[in-house]
């Protein structure tokens, strides 16, 4: 998928529409990291990236049964492993 | 305690995250017994209503929405203070049916504070539709509280809530809330403390939660407990507590412990607790979650796919706001006229009996011609667009389509440093700029709360929409023929509520790479289901809550604006009245930037409230000139011609409309949130400047192309 990108991980900013990943840990402190917990973004969580924003971000996902948005900066903080796409539309 | 000492019987506190109906539950519960109250913990103004139920008042306290009470952003402050500090006897939990754990991880945090909680089940009508059943009578032995299934915007099963409400604040009903399970090691720590804190605070609920605070280090608990604001309300006469300084002695120790054993936790104690709370809340929905059936289309993923598509998601925008617009510049005309008709035949009855009665012309000029026909103006012109514009803009905003656009436009935000949350208070700002700013306290960071604050003023509110949707009407519309006017009208309104837009954006760009430099920070939005909108609620908010509230205000503001007029426009000083004089001191001015002096006297008076400016104006223009009544729009349109008013003077005064600066009482609030001079002050020359610099500048090419 990509494969192509050299990088030890994948971020949440980099799932596409209709991917579906879990999380594997969080790479920030603080109040944001408090706010992405609240938000049940925790180890082990799946998300599916739902919507992109005409403007190319934010990006929506769907997080334990409701739809968010995070901006990429945001994103790029969660570390997942991709699980599979979604195709049933 | 009884109802007259503290003037009801029950304190209800009503939380819950945002989007699940809350506010709707407050509302169907105390219907129009509401005001804004302020409670103890900070200075915040909640909304607070009342209701009666056998024979009882209950007082309901509205809380923020918020998604948890851990995190030390304001709006989980003051949620939480009120439930720490505001003694509520009973706090009630509104949760969203849909995604009953993601609801329960704050029941579960409500649970550590008060030990009287009825938990509301709400939209359970939404989630049946989705395929989601909730064994009610599980779930409540689960949590151990009274689960109430409702659809609040359907009036159902409130009764039940308020049944369960009594009986919870009575203790006819015992409550015996689950505790989330810690792990060990903290268990441990926090079970070795407790004794330690409950030494100082008395026998309370919520001694665990203060111990694993005190733990985390939070220091708005530590100073609760210092000046006694932490104690059982049975020792809450505070001045004793100050004064006890054998307490001091034993926070000493407490504190000091506290440091201690909170070396002894590893990892991060938020991480685990926010863990523990949600693995607890997965246990407890697993239990009481019945999936009957899973639904083929999700028909909101389908609808966001279209409204947020790179192609039609903009279109559909503009096309969305285009179709308000034009439903209310063509719906207002008829009723306007009938208005404007029959307040200025009351006008001529009135002038009639006041002749007959052999009134003086000054009190006949001051009481009729002054402030009875500027409340009559206030009337005609703007009930009508009000009582149809609102309506229309509480469905969009009921259906949840607000939220699509806050995802669509982000990135504008996100260029401008601002948080994403302010366009969420700009939307607010199109009703009333004074709300749109108490929004802004939703924002966390300071910087981008100011930001917020500053700019709120472009977005176009109620008190200016008629005057816009008076300019489009009798300059615009006027221009082109019949059948396109009113097209043309509405597209002119949308261009000029994307210039306010415009200009939110390259005033907070401006803003955070200069005063308040900076990056924005951590922003979530969420998306929720698209709901249809209840028809009594759509007629109830934007009624009461805004067409009656706004009209009242401009009313209220209307009458002794009218007087001032009439004064001005009827004592002369040396055979000129002060009015013209002060209209042609400020006419270059005026003129410079495509208005005239008339229109920027009006823009002085109506400091209080931007509703009365057009009726200032109409008052100027016929106390200098012709005195005619303006019944018909035909008419005004000649007086304002006859003033020398043109395309050119319409578009600058629209643009002066938008941009200006905030009225006196949003000032005011600015003051109130911001408690600073410096930025009250910049958040009325900032746009000032702004409007002259744009109405020069349009007003100069204008004329330079011949226009007007």
């Amino acid at each position: 998928m990509e494969s192509s990108k050299n990088s030890e991980y994948m971020t949440l900013a980099e799932l596409k529409v209709n991917q579906i990943a879990v999380i594997v840990k969080l790479l920030v402190q603080g109040l944001t990291r408090r706010r992405l917990l609240d938000l049940g973004l925790l180890p082990g969580t799946e998300v599916k990236a739902m919507l992109k924003s005409p403007l190319g971000t934010p990006t929506a996902y769907e997080i334990r049964g409701s739809v968010f948005a995070l901006r990429p900066e945001d994103a790029s903080k969660i570390v997942i492993d991709l699980l599979h796409e979604d195709r049933e539309d | 305690m009884d109802t007259t000492e503290k003037g009801y019987d029950y304190l209800i506190a009503l939380a819950g995250n945002p989007n699940t109906g809350k506010s709707t539950v407050f509302n169907a519960l105390t219907g129009l017994r509401q005001h804004v109250g302020n409670w103890p913990g900070k200075t915040v103004e909640r909304a607070e209503g009342s209701f009666k139920d056998k024979g009882q008042l209950y007082r309901l306290i509205d809380l923020p929405g918020t998604y948890s009470l851990l995190a030390t952003a304001t709006d989980e402050e003051i949620a939480r203070n009120f439930l720490l500090f505001g003694h509520p006897d009973v706090v009630v939990v509104v949760v969203d049916s849909t995604s009953l754990e993601r609801n329960l991880n704050l029941v579960l945090q409500v649970f550590e504070i008060s030990n009287h909680v009825v938990v509301c089940l709400n939209l359970v009508d939404e989630a049946a539709r989705k395929g989601i059943k909730i064994d009610v009578d599980q779930l409540s032995h689960d949590l151990g509280v009274p689960v109430v299934p409702t659809v609040a915007n359907a009036d159902k099963g409130l009764n039940d809530l308020v049944e369960a409400i009594h009986e919870v604040a009575s203790e006819t009903t015992s409550t015996d809330p689950r505790h989330f399970a810690l792990n060990r090691e903290i268990s441990e720590v926090v079970n070795e403390l407790s004794p330690y804190v409950k030494k100082v605070m008395g026998e309370l609920p919520n001694i665990r939660w203060v111990t694993t605070r005190l733990l985390e280090g939070e220091t708005t608990i530590r100073k609760a407990l210092e000046n006694g604001e932490l104690m059982s309300p049975l020792s809450l006469n505070k001045d004793t507590i100050v004064k006890n300084n054998t307490n001091k002695v034993e926070l000493e120790k407490l504190f000091n412990i506290v440091d201690n054993e909170a070396s002894r936790i590893h990892g991060s104690l938020y991480d685990q607790i926010v863990t523990s709370i949600f693995v607890d809340a997965e246990t407890i929905a697993s239990k009481a979650v019945i999936i009957t059936e899973i639904p083929k289309r999700n028909l909101d993923a389908k609808i966001d796919r279209i409204v947020t598509s790179r192609i039609v998601g903009f279109p559909i925008m503009i096309v969305l706001l285009m179709g308000v617009f034009w439903i209310t510049i063509v719906g207002a005309n008829i009723p306007s006229k009938f208005l404007a008709a029959g307040l200025f035949w009351l006008e001529d009855q009135f002038t009639t009996l006041f002749r007959f009665l052999g009134a003086p012309y000054w009190l006949e000029g001051l009481v009729v011609h002054g402030v009875y026909r500027s409340l009559a103006w206030v009337v005609s012109v703007m009930l009508p667009p009000m009582a149809i514009f609102f309506p229309l803009f509480t469905i969009l905003e009921d259906l949840g389509y607000l939220p699509r656009v806050a995802f669509n436009v982000d990135r504008c935000f996100k260029w401008a440093g601002a948080h994403g949350k302010q366009s969420i208070t700009m939307c607010m700002g199109f009703g009333c700029n004074a709300a749109g700013v108490i929004s802004c306290r939703s924002i966390s960071s300071p910087r981008e709360r100011l930001i917020a604050v500053l700019t709120n003023n472009f977005a176009p509110c109620n008190g200016r929409w008629p005057t816009l949707i008076l300019m489009t009407n009798l300059f615009i519309a006027t221009a082109f023929p019949q059948a396109v006017s009113s097209m043309v009208a509405s597209i002119m309104m949308v261009a000029v509520t994307l210039v306010g837009m415009l200009m939110t954006f390259i005033i907070s760009a401006f803003l955070s790479r200069t005063l308040l430099r900076g990056e924005s920070s951590f922003f979530v939005l969420e998306m929720p289901s698209y709901r249809r909108p209840n028809f009594s609620r759509v007629i109830y908010t934007s009624f009461i809550d805004r067409t009656i509230k706004v009209l009242y205000r401009a009313v209220v503001w209307a009458a002794p604006a009218g007087a001032v007029i009439w004064i001005l426009g009827n004592s002369y000083v040396g055979g000129e009245s002060l009015m013209a004089y002060a209209a042609n001191a400020l006419s270059p001015i005026g003129l410079l930037i495509g208005l005239d002096g008339i229109i920027l006297l009006a823009y002085i008076i109506a400091i209080p409230a931007n509703e009365i400016v057009i009726p200032t104006i109409i008052m100027g223009y016929m106390g200098t000139g012709i005195i005619t009544q303006p019944e018909s729009l035909a008419q005004l349109h000649a007086l304002f011609v006859s003033h020398g008013f043109n395309i050119v003077t319409a578009i600058c005064l629209m643009l002066f409309s938008v941009l200006h600066y905030p009225c006196s009482t949003t000032t005011y609030t600015i003051w109130k949130e911001t408690k600073s001079a410096k930025w009250t002050i910049l958040s009325n020359i900032i746009p000032l400047t702004v409007a002259f610099i744009i109405c020069f500048i349009v007003a100069q090419s204008l004329r330079s192309l011949g226009i007007g």
